[in-house]
């Protein structure tokens, strides 16, 4: 068993983790329909609850990001890169994510 | 404005896929984001796009074709009211006001306008943007509107070299292979290079200046006319023009994870 699997056998953070899972669900189910506030609302309880969760670091970057809010978006993301630095998927977001903020940057100093 | 495709997002979505055991763990949306306009125009109720100096090509009138074109953009894509007014002629404009301070480097009165070939020709009249009287004197009479003018130059251009493309080959079975083949090939095609300055009508002073520079090349056989590849170039440079003035939107695809 690796040392993960090991602290999810804590009943607490195996309930945080599940809590945090359904906030997570219904944000993806509301910004699958445009909700991106409900989303962003969602995806931060989620990571209030579960601080070790990825994915809702990732999705709520992605909602930052959404409303213009570089910057907390970018901290999202890194976030949710150095929980799950191996995760292709959150690298993929993360590099869009800065290739268009870089490019807003840059024209910016203009 | 989109962002690029997202075709790497689709490999790495089927690899999680096949790694995946059970149900998907993941889901693909659409955003969109907002990327902030680079000046803060609320002071303006109106843009008077009022003309351009230009030069290059003969066979397009640079000035007219960006006028028209950032008006109708401008009408369309943004909050600003767009001025209908006479194009400036700002090249004679140039050429007047030198002579009237008897500049030596000044370009000179009656000169052909078609001289204007590249930046050292284009130099001697970029002064005109930094006569804040002038501008403000233009502005007064449209009620403090901002004001959108610049150099465009619309060049041709020629370059030869190797370029890959596809061909289609069958082996002895019949089977279809497409292979990607270098060849030499004689191309040619234009530059645009626009620089717009954006002046504030009341005071006349520059605000914000912000050069591109687009180009595109053909097949040398393939006789594209000069003002389609205008617009094609154009068309590339318009939304960041627009974003100078206005919000724009960005679409791109990211991956919500469960």
């Amino acid at each position: 068993m690796t040392a993960l699997s090991l602290a999810w056998a804590t009943p607490a953070l195996a309930d945080a983790r599940s809590d945090a899972k359904s906030q997570v669900e219904f944000g993806i189910a509301v910004a699958q329909k445009g909700l991106w506030k409900e989303a962003l609302y969602r995806w931060l309880r989620a990571v209030e609850i579960d601080p070790t969760y990825a994915a809702a670091f990732n999705n709520l970057a992605i909602a930052y990001e959404q409303s213009g809010q570089f910057d907390k978006a970018r901290e999202a993301y890194e976030k949710a890169v150095t929980l799950e630095p191996e995760n292709q998927l959150i690298r993929q977001n993360y590099d869009l994510f800065k290739e268009i903020n870089d490019r807003s940057s840059r024209d910016n100093d203009r | 404005m989109t962002a690029r495709p997202a075709t790497t997002i689709a490999s790495l979505l089927a690899a999680a896929l096949l790694a995946g055991g059970c149900g998907p763990t993941f889901s693909e949306v659409t955003i969109e984001t907002p990327i902030q306009a680079k000046l803060d125009v609320s002071a303006f109720q109106r843009v008077l796009v009022a003309g351009f100096i230009t030069g290059g090509t003969e066979d397009v009138d640079a000035n007219l074709e960006t006028v028209r074109l950032l008006r109708s953009q401008l009408r369309t894509k943004s909050g600003v009211r767009v001025i209908e007014a006479d194009i400036l002629p700002l090249q004679e404009v140039a050429r007047e006001q030198s002579s009237d301070t008897a500049d030596a480097d000044a370009p000179a009165e009656g000169a052909d306008p078609e001289r204007i070939r590249d930046d050292r020709d284009l130099a001697p009249y970029e002064r005109l943007f930094a006569n804040v009287d002038y501008w403000k004197r233009i502005g007064e009479e449209y009620q403090g509107p901002l004001i959108v003018t610049g150099t465009v130059l619309f060049t041709p251009h020629q370059r030869s070299g190797f370029v890959t493309r596809e061909e289609e080959v069958f082996d002895s079975a019949g089977r279809r292979r497409v292979i990607p083949v270098r060849t030499y090939q004689e191309r040619k095609g234009y530059i645009l290079r626009p620089k717009f300055i954006f002046i504030d009508g009341r005071t006349g002073a520059t605000l914000y200046t912000e050069s591109f520079r687009e180009e595109i090349l053909y097949n040398a056989s393939q006789n594209t006319p000069a003002l389609s590849s205008y617009f094609e170039l154009m068309d590339r440079l318009v939304p960041n023009f627009l974003n100078t003035l206005s919000t724009q939107k960005i679409r791109g695809t990211r991956v919500l994870l469960r």
